[in-house]
């Protein structure tokens, strides 16, 4: 029987995962809008879980305008890499670094 | 759902429908005629500060009024942060034209999603459940990445929106998964009821304290404190100045009323908890600010670290958890808006020549140049560092009142030092002004408007100075103090 903390269990671990992602990356900004997708449907398990055992319809609610809102998320994000490519030629994580101090 | 509850959000409505009627309105607009765009967005913004002003929402009585199933509430508190957000907005308006058109960017993009972020600003406000919170977050956070790389030539400012875009996703993630716990401890969406299912069960559940540590650092990171800092100097040297203004000033307005219904209306019962987490994260602030903004030679890397300290005096307001705190802070954080619009101003009337304004030496010499703006410039700096009577002095004194109030001496006396340490590198840049001799002689010029708007900022920073008790009083009965 599945119970509250096995959902619980793998949202944790898909966020944790995403949170690596982001950290350890060091190569390719499309790897990092991955795993900041990754984050949102980690988050999306949960609000379902915490609904479906609760017997309480809002959390699902909240889930749909996030999957929305990451859809936008997504296109913005891809935007500002296609432009950032048209100025650097690179998408390197690594040489994003002319700002500093 | 009747319509008294839709006029309630009479001023959202407004700008949302402002923002779609410029965004075609531009495309029958020739080139030259661009100025339209410009005069539709200020009437956007004069009328919205007046249908907000002329709301009798609070008739029957009541402290507030809400609508859309209570996800949306009018208070005073919410009322006074919009129609400040207008009038900073107002002052934006002018200042970046003069800079859109110095740099041939004067496009209608940047007015219709500066639009949508304030529309984002008022629903963040007026938030009342957490769908609104993260929608009103989002709305303004999707604007900002795509004014950031508002100019689509340069490299660093590509550069410093990926790198928003992704730290930035990162804590609205972070804020969410926070929300999705604390909506598993309590069951609901709605801030009142969670907290009333707080008081019910009690405040020692694992669940709810996990929630907490998410959704701070999902605050902390809107507000830009140590040490989810990283963004802001990045952001604020990449992004053009005309962009910087809003980001350094009106969202933070709406990360303050965030805050404040989340952790005090919403989460209250948890204060012990959260009010050591503020502390930390606004004492590491205030240090490493202005410890690093000494070593900045770029100004807008400077004010950047400036910001960082001032919004962890913001957290040092909100900390005590008192109506006399949340006051001292919302306070400080309009006047924080008011002095960093009147900074940027300053680098983009400096920026004229087609060239941007970035290191301190561009302010040598200032006073032989244009006296007048030399002397604004002077009163935004004084104030900054909070020497009396500028404003900025009783911001700092109300949120160290608060905090002495609660008994945390160390804490105050701390950020005081902290805050002298601070005022050596404000006045390093009035020593430039006035002392120094000028690296180029040219004098400086302005449009009429853009004169009149700084000179009406530098009369609100040394006015609200003088007569303090005016704004002080309106934000302390916005708490019922």
């Amino acid at each position: 029987m599945l119970t509250l903390a096995h959902f619980l269990t793998l949202g944790a671990i898909l966020f944790s995962l995403s949170i690596a992602g982001i950290f350890i990356n060091r190569k390719n900004i499309i790897i990092l809008l991955m795993c900041i997708e990754l984050m949102l449907l980690a988050v999306n398990m949960n609000f379902v879980a915490f609904s479906r055992f609760l017997g309480n319809l809002d959390g699902q609610i909240f889930v749909f305008f996030i999957l929305t809102v990451a859809a936008a998320e997504a296109g913005i994000g891809l935007a500002i890499l296609v432009v950032l490519f048209r100025n650097r030629q690179t998408i390197n994580v690594a040489e994003l670094d002319d700002l500093k101090g | 759902m009747n319509s008294a509850q839709l006029l309630l959000a009479a001023p959202e409505f407004w700008v949302l429908v402002m923002a779609c009627v410029i965004m075609i309105v531009d495309l029958f607009l020739r080139e030259e005629r661009r100025g339209i765009i410009h005069m539709l967005a200020m009437l956007t913004v004069i009328f919205a500060a007046i249908i907000t002003l002329r709301g009798d929402f609070l008739a029957n009585g009541l402290p507030s009024a809400s609508a859309f199933n209570d996800s949306f509430i009018r208070d005073p508190m919410g009322d006074v942060l919009k129609v400040f957000s207008f009038v900073l907005m107002g002052l934006i308006y002018t200042y970046s034209k003069f800079y859109l058109r110095n740099f041939k960017m004067f496009r209608a993009d940047f007015y219709t999603l500066s639009l949508f972020a304030l529309l984002g600003v008022m629903l963040l406000i007026s938030a009342n459940s957490m769908l609104m919170m993260y929608l009103g977050l989002e709305l303004i956070s999707l604007s900002v990445y795509a004014l950031v790389a508002f100019n689509r030539e340069s490299g660093r400012g590509s550069e410093s929106a990926m790198k928003y875009f992704v730290l930035g996703s990162m804590a609205s993630g972070m804020l969410l998964y926070g929300m999705s716990m604390i909506y598993g401890a309590t069951g609901s969406l709605l801030i009142p009821d969670i907290a009333e299912a707080i008081r019910v069960q009690g405040s020692d559940d694992i669940l709810l304290i996990f929630g907490l540590v998410f959704v701070v650092v999902g605050i902390a990171f809107k507000f830009g404190v140590v040490p989810f800092h990283m963004w802001i100097p990045d952001v604020y040297e990449g992004a053009p100045p005309a962009v910087t203004l809003f980001i350094s000033s009106v969202p933070k307005l709406a990360a303050f009323a965030m805050a404040y219904r989340f952790l005090s209306s919403g989460l209250g019962d948890l204060h012990i908890h959260w009010e050591s987490m503020l502390a930390s994260l606004a004492i590491l602030s205030i240090i490493l600010g202005n410890l690093a903004a000494i070593m900045q030679k770029n100004i807008k890397r400077m004010l950047a670290y400036s910001t960082i300290s001032h919004m962890g005096f913001v957290l040092l307001g909100l900390l005590p958890g008192t109506a006399f705190g949340f006051g001292a802070a919302m306070y400080y954080v309009i006047v924080y808006g008011i002095m960093s619009v009147a900074a940027f101003a300053m680098i983009i009337l400096l920026s004229s020549r087609g060239v941007e304004a970035e290191t301190l030496d561009d302010f040598k010499g200032l006073n032989q140049r244009n006296p007048y703006y030399a002397a604004i410039m002077g009163l935004v700096l004084f104030s900054m560092a909070g020497v009396p009577p500028m404003v900025g002095f009783f911001a700092k004194l109300m949120v160290l009142k608060a905090v002495v109030e609660a008994g945390m001496i160390w804490l105050a006396v701390s950020a005081v030092v902290f805050a002298v340490i601070g005022a050596f590198y404000y006045l390093r840049v009035v020593k430039y002004m006035y002392f120094d001799e000028p690296e180029n002689e040219t004098s400086i010029t302005a449009p009429v408007d853009f004169g009149a708007a700084l000179t009406l900022n530098g009369i609100m920073i040394i006015g609200l100075g003088i007569f303090s008790s005016s704004l002080i009083t309106i934000c302390m009965t916005s708490f019922g103090v």
